[in-house]
């Protein structure tokens, strides 16, 4: 039972953060506001969760224009992918345990 | 269950139901679909009283007579052009309408990526089948039309599914099948076309209503 709970990742931790993570699994590329829209949080709270995930290279930023405004929009690496596969498999075993 | 139990089974199911919110457009109505089968019923029965005749049991191939036909002061020609334009603004129309409103209902967007990402992928084969209708058409193959239009929507339908409900991938099968009914016997065509875009959409609209917006008692 222990080690399993130690399989869950702490940089998942936080309903916004498996939110990005989910969205970015099922769409190549995703803008800051449609975080925004789909998750439903505040600017500040959103950029907070995406350093963090940015920092452990999980997500990835591209910056460029569109017309004359900037766009940013992040992208999913493989070392997220796998991160985040391997915490829903922590996720799904510790439901299967029988309290 | 336990609160533990509870809480990841919780997390799981929010993670699955963000990534479907974040990838397909949820808010298509049924009620546009029951609508537009009206819509469709409709013009298949002025289309029937047009060429006069009862759509079932065809011994004949009724398109080769169409060159004669002067009915209401319309060549058959004006009066299907007329018939098709109607059911067309008629079903599109009353489509957007229940879909805007369920939205709204929702508290959801109506345009954005992912309604723009289901048009285009509609549009694709919708355009490709409205042009090869209009070439069987310029041929005089025009048995042909309602079977084309069929499969084509069936296609569009299918292709459209990953981008929306995933129900509505049975329903273009099902419209599939009856084109390629159709196909073989050219004269049951605006049978099966009432059946397909009548019938079939009034069923199965009224099926994914109730599935998904009439409120539950439980």
């Amino acid at each position: 039972m222990k080690d399993i709970i130690a399989d869950l990742n702490k940089a998942f931790d936080h309903r916004v953060r498996l939110g990005i993570m989910s969205i970015l699994l099922v769409n190549d590329w995703m803008e800051f506001n449609g975080f925004k829209t789909l998750l439903e949080v505040t600017d500040g709270n959103l950029a907070s969760h995406i350093k963090a995930l940015e920092k452990e290279a999980y997500i990835e930023v591209k910056k460029q224009f569109v017309g004359k405004k900037p766009n940013t929009t992040y992208r999913v690496t493989e070392l997220g992918k796998k991160a985040f596969a391997a915490h829903l498999d922590a996720l799904e075993k510790l439901l299967n345990i029988r309290p | 269950m336990t609160q533990h139990h509870r809480q990841h089974f919780e997390t799981l199911q929010e993670i699955r139901s963000i990534m479907e919110r974040s990838s397909r457009f949820i808010s298509l109505s049924g009620l546009s679909g029951v609508s537009a089968g009206i819509f469709a019923l409709i013009g298949a029965g002025f289309a029937s009283a047009y060429l006069g005749r009862w759509p079932f049991g065809q011994d004949d191939y009724y398109p080769f007579k169409l060159q004669e036909l002067h009915r209401w002061g319309l060549t058959a020609w004006q009066f299907f052009l007329i018939d098709a334009v109607v059911v067309f603004i008629g079903a599109l129309g009353s489509a957007v309408f229940f879909t805007t409103r369920k939205a709204k209902l929702k508290g959801q967007k109506i345009w954005d990526p992912l309604v723009q990402r289901l048009l285009i992928n509609l549009a694709i084969p919708l355009t490709s089948g409205f042009i090869f209708i209009l070439g069987l058409i310029y041929h005089g193959l025009v048995g042909l039309v309602a079977p084309a239009a069929l499969i084509f929507y069936g296609l569009a339908l299918v292709h459209a599914s990953k981008y929306t409900l995933n129900d509505i991938r049975y329903l273009g099968a099902a419209e599939i099948v009856l084109g390629l009914i159709a196909t073989f016997f050219i004269g049951y065509g605006l049978l099966c076309w009432a059946l397909g875009f009548g019938i079939l959409h009034i069923g199965y609209g009224w099926y994914m209503y109730r599935k998904y917006e009439q409120p539950t008692s439980n």
